[in-house]
């Protein structure tokens, strides 16, 4: 199988972020009562007509620019027809021949190297409602919150090559939704969804091999099992000169292997045709331009820009623009104290775990960017160890107050005193005779460990670096 | 209508004892011209109009009953289309047009009976029963708004409302010797009408005289936000008295006076063109070289959105279910085989077929290509000329059971209407005289869009100098 | 004949509606005559020509992201054949796949 080259296009659905549907004002909201954000149009009613929500238009033309794509100022929407329960109108309103945005690419880094990934299209439709199978009682239930909700569909060329470039473009194309703030792009709560074509054929070929479509992908880890799976079934049918059927397959995350979609006859003529409700979308210049000048920067350019003016690492970076908000609040406690590489470190692993623990996010943590800062100054001045500094961050973040409050009620405070820490040390080298003169013979790295001791003795609140100066003055003299 | 509401004011007049008196002429009546009368709810709303009067509001309409076809959405008043599938549906809003009449206190005496979904021109198609002639019984009052065509001529309100997707409006005014106009789309909100073919569909006002259906457009047409083909743009202010027709150009289209002409109507619609001349407007032929397409055009455009529009009637959410206990597939079949009548069945096949894989191209892509052509005809056609006349239908109201089994030769019948709608052009239907058995005859104006103020104002001058629209059945 | 009994059946599926044998021979009639009368278009040359699209191309059919009213459950489910737990009830769908 080996030389067997993959042939891989992905057709990427996200949930826009607006504040109402595509063409209602019900709100785009969830985790409601069922059925409570809908109204006449996104529940179907007869004689209810769409409206088109011009905040989804500015959003999907900013991902257009930023995919290099280029938008149309006139596009169409379109019906595609099919009966799904959850599909109130028995059609949904999406864009077919004359999409809004055409022929753009995004440049992602997969094995070192950099590819370019053409997008064929983006365009605009509206999502469906959400089916709640109930097994016991025979019913599938229907909820029509989600019915409306904007989408915009992104539709790659068959560039990709390897499940870890399609994993490394869906990232990266999530990275940008996120920057932009186009989209909330969780593939897990299924605001990003991701479909993919998936062919085979021998190096050199240059006709496509038969492909299949799989769906059902709802992490990026099931993204590259699929598609590693699904590339190799294929490359053993050609090995074995067994044709690859045309089909639809479905990613079972528990059998690990792709399954047949249950084949409908007509699954596949949706009989598209021009949406009467609605008249062409008309998009100008100035709108474009508009966009266009108020573009975001974006994530690659981000990383970039903190690397040269923060002096940060290229791994320390994409941390820090894990999302935007993130990235604000570390350039937000950069303009406050001057220490790039000890706040990213702080916030990519402390921050980021306090706002695990208590379900926030930089915007909503009680930790400020200021009281953040604080805490890192007082590290750096050496008045808290590391250690401390880390139960203080804790107690900040569930009670909200600045370091030295959130200190005192834990009645830690450095001792910073060189007396009390000599006392300390001297106990510690009295209690462990053996250790003291094992250092004393050479074996030196177990300064480390009276160290360890006296911090216990201390209960952290020994200054470390005063601590190994005086164990250090203690047993060398 | 505009004579009633003089009386509001002038004579101790009553809109609450002119309803009481409409509801119990309704409820005598024969014509099955209703499916649902508002009683109670209609009462109130002529009090409120009472009251109203007596605060001196000058508005035409207030206190006026008005019909309204049962594909218009009223809140709370069962809504039907004349279908089993919506049989029991009760809207939870209204239609713009609904809210607009409401807000001036105009009284919605009832929801008129019509071709079911509004596809037909018998009025036979109805789940509820044909509605009749008033002028004959026997005989059809054209449809689909056949109902609300019936009510007027027969004295059962003091307008209505109908719709008009390729002619439903102008036909049965046609059959039921009353005036009724098609506006221009996306001069009134389509906000609430149930639809039919969405590029088609206009809501429109019928009554007896071009001057209350003047009127009333007036208080239903502009803008609305909830509709996106609602036009920005409306006509200029309408006109209530006739216009000076001497300069005015009417076009007639050569081909509409060929084969299956009744001869009783073309010689009423050459007369009827006499009087335009005599009143000062020139007379010009034109050919419209086009035209002759418009119902293969429209036979395939309409039934394709309408196959699209009605999916939505699955059983899920609203209307009719049947053979829900096993299986989704099931009920599908079961919901829709009975909720829709014949004709529906008819047009969603056909129009799924014009769409579906390997026949959109060379019908739905061809039909939306010849209606270019056919808009541009009018177009131009509207350069050399003010107005287009002709005659409404090629002839006066037939049997009810005639032709309901002849499905083509019922669609030939819209040859002359249908172009108004493929081209979004305003036109009107008003009586021109009669036939050997006394039936009114019709004839219909066109005028570019967006000038109703033109196409009313002649059609005012027409009635000021003739009497068919006043004699009753 | 334009269209065959097949073509009758299948495009009555795709609509979700049953035909029994004898109504599909009459569909099948009617269909036929009517789209025979529909080759006329077929006169017509259309190379070059637009479809139709619509009456009026305007800039403005959109509205702001504004929210507003939703429709009160009671309201929403009041018309449906089969609500339940507050949603509407359709016989259980089989998952595809």
């Amino acid at each position: 199988m080996r030389g067997i080259e993959a042939v891989i296009g992905l057709e990427v659905h996200a949930q826009l972020k607006t504040k109402t549907k595509m063409f209602c004002g019900c709100p785009n909201s969830f985790g409601q009562e069922l059925n409570t954000f809908t109204c006449p149009v996104c529940l179907g009613l007869p004689g209810a007509l769409p409206v088109l929500n011009a905040k989804a238009v500015e959003l999907a033309v900013r991902l257009g620019l930023a995919l290099n794509c280029r938008v149309h100022e006139r596009s169409l929407f379109a019906r595609k027809n099919y009966f799904y329960p959850d599909l109130p109108k028995g059609y949904q309103i999406t864009q077919y021949d004359s999409p809004l945005c055409t022929g753009g690419y995004l440049d992602v880094e997969a094995g070192g190297e950099t590819r370019r990934i053409g997008i064929r299209r983006i365009h605009l439709e509206e999502d469906a409602g959400r089916s709640l199978h109930d097994e016991a009682c025979k019913r599938t239930r229907i909820d029509f919150n989600r019915s409306g909700v904007p989408l915009v569909e992104i539709v790659t060329e068959p560039d990709i090559s390897s499940p870890e470039e399609a994993s490394a473009f869906l990232k990266e194309l999530r990275s940008i939704l996120l920057h932009l703030r186009v989209s909330e792009g969780t593939m897990e709560e299924g605001t990003f969804r991701c479909d993919a074509n998936v062919s085979v054929r021998m190096p050199g070929d240059s006709t496509l091999g038969v492909r299949t479509e799989l769906k059902n992908m709802n992490s990026f880890k099931n993204v590259r099992r699929a598609l590693a799976y699904e590339i190799s079934r294929q490359a053993s049918l050609l090995a074995s000169s067994r044709p690859v059927v045309q089909e639809t397959l479905l990613w079972s995350a528990s059998a690990r292997r792709t399954v047949p979609m249950r084949s409908k006859e007509e699954s596949h003529d949706y009989r598209y045709f021009p949406e009467p409700d609605l008249p062409p979308l008309l998009v100008d210049r100035m709108l474009i331009d508009r966009v266009r000048a108020s573009m975001p920067e974006l994530p690659s350019e981000r990383r970039r820009r903190f690397m040269r003016q923060y002096g940060l690492s290229d791994y320390d970076a994409s941390q820090v623009i894990a999302t935007p908000e993130l990235a604000d609040y570390f350039e937000e406690c950069c303009s406050l104290v001057d220490a790039p590489t000890d706040i990213a470190h702080w916030i990519t692993t402390e921050l980021v775990r306090v706002m695990g623990e208590s379900g926030d996010t930089p915007l909503t943590t009680r930790v400020r960017p200021s009281m953040l800062t604080a805490l890192v100054s007082l590290v750096k001045a050496g008045r808290l160890s590391g250690l401390m500094a880390k139960e203080v961050l804790g107690r900040m973040s569930k009670t909200g107050e600045d370091p030295a409050a959130a200190m005192e009620d834990l009645g830690v405070e450095q001792m910073g005193d060189e007396d009390e820490i000599r006392a300390a040390v001297r106990g510690v080298i009295d209690a462990h005779p053996d250790e003291a003169r094992r250092y004393r013979e050479g074996k030196t790295q177990l300064a480390g460990f009276f160290v360890g001791e006296v911090m216990k003795v201390t209960s952290g609140r020994a200054d470390p670096k005063l601590a190994i100066r005086i164990v250090r003055e203690i047993l060398d003299s | 209508m505009l004579d009633k509401a003089r009386r509001f004011r002038t004579e101790d007049l009553s809109p609450v004892d002119e309803l009481e008196r409409l509801l119990e002429r309704c409820r005598a009546s024969d014509l099955n011209a209703y499916i649902t009368l508002n009683g109670d709810e209609a009462l109130d709303a002529a009090e409120q109009a009472l009251q109203r009067l007596d605060e001196g509001d000058d508005d035409p309409l207030v206190g006026l009953a008005i019909a309204v076809k049962d594909n218009i959405c009223t809140k709370g008043l069962r809504t039907t289309c004349a279908s089993r599938m919506l049989a029991d549906y009760v809207p939870p809003y209204d239609a713009h047009v609904i809210r607009l009449l409401r807000r001036k206190n105009a009284v919605i005496i009832g929801k008129t009976n019509m071709d079911e979904f509004a596809m037909g021109s018998t009025t036979v198609t109805s789940a509820f029963g044909p509605a009749r002639n008033p002028w004959d019984p026997m005989r059809t009052p054209g449809g689909s708004s056949g109902g609300s065509a019936a009510a007027v001529a027969a004295g059962l309100c003091d307008a209505a409302l109908g719709s008009d997707t390729g002619g439903s409006i102008r036909q049965p005014a046609s059959f039921c010797g009353i005036t009724g106009l098609k506006p221009t789309y996306g001069s009134v909100s389509r906000y609430g009408l149930v639809a039919f073919a969405s590029s088609l569909d206009q809501i429109g006002p019928m009554a007896r005289s071009a001057r209350d259906v003047a009127v009333l457009f007036d208080a239903i047409r502009g803008h609305d936000p909830r509709d996106s083909t609602s036009a920005e743009a409306g006509c200029p202010p309408i006109p209530l008295e006739g216009m000076d027709l001497r300069g005015i150009t009417i076009g007639v289209c050569r081909s509409f006076f060929s084969e299956g002409l009744d001869r009783d109507v073309e010689r009423s619609v050459r007369h009827g063109l006499a009087v335009f001349e005599d009143l000062g407007a020139k007379v010009v032929d034109m050919d419209l070289p086009h035209l002759r397409y418009s119902v293969a055009a429209y036979y395939l455009i309409a039934p394709a959105e309408a196959s699209s529009n009605l999916a939505r009637y699955d059983g899920v959410r609203y209307g009719l279910r049947l053979c829900d206990e096993r299986d989704l597939m099931e009920m599908y079949l079961a919901t829709r085989s009975a909720g829709f009548g014949d004709e529906v069945k008819r047009r969603i096949m056909l129009g799924t077929y014009a769409l579906s894989a390997g026949y959109y191209e060379a019908y739905y892509h061809k039909a939306s290509q010849v209606r270019t052509l056919i808009a541009k005809d009018l177009r131009e056609a509207f350069s050399r000329c003010d107005l287009l006349a002709g005659p409404t239908v090629p002839v006066t109201a037939f049997g009810l059971g005639e032709m309901v089994d002849d499905p083509l030769s019922l669609y030939l019948l819209d040859i002359y209407t249908i172009p108004a709608n493929l081209a979004g052009i305003p036109a009107l239907s008003m009586p021109c005289g009669f036939d050997g058995r006394g039936l009114p005859i019709g004839l219909q104006l066109m005028a570019p869009g967006h000038r109703e103020d033109v196409l009313l104002g002649a059609a005012m001058t027409f009635q000021d100098h003739t009497r068919y629209h006043e004699v009753r059945p | 004949m334009r269209i065959t009994e097949q073509e009758v059946l299948h495009v009555a599926h795709l609509a979700r509606l049953s035909i029994g044998g004898e109504e599909a021979a009459r569909f099948r009639r009617e269909l036929g005559s009517i789209l025979e009368y529909m080759d006329m278009l077929s006169e017509v040359d259309t190379s070059g020509v637009e479809p139709f699209v619509c009456v009026h191309e305007q800039a403005s059919a959109t509205r702001d992201d504004e929210p507003a009213e939703t429709l009160p459950l009671r309201l929403v489910l009041a018309q449906s054949p089969a609500a339940g737990h507050g949603a509407f009830e359709v016989p259980l769908v089989i998952e595809e796949g």
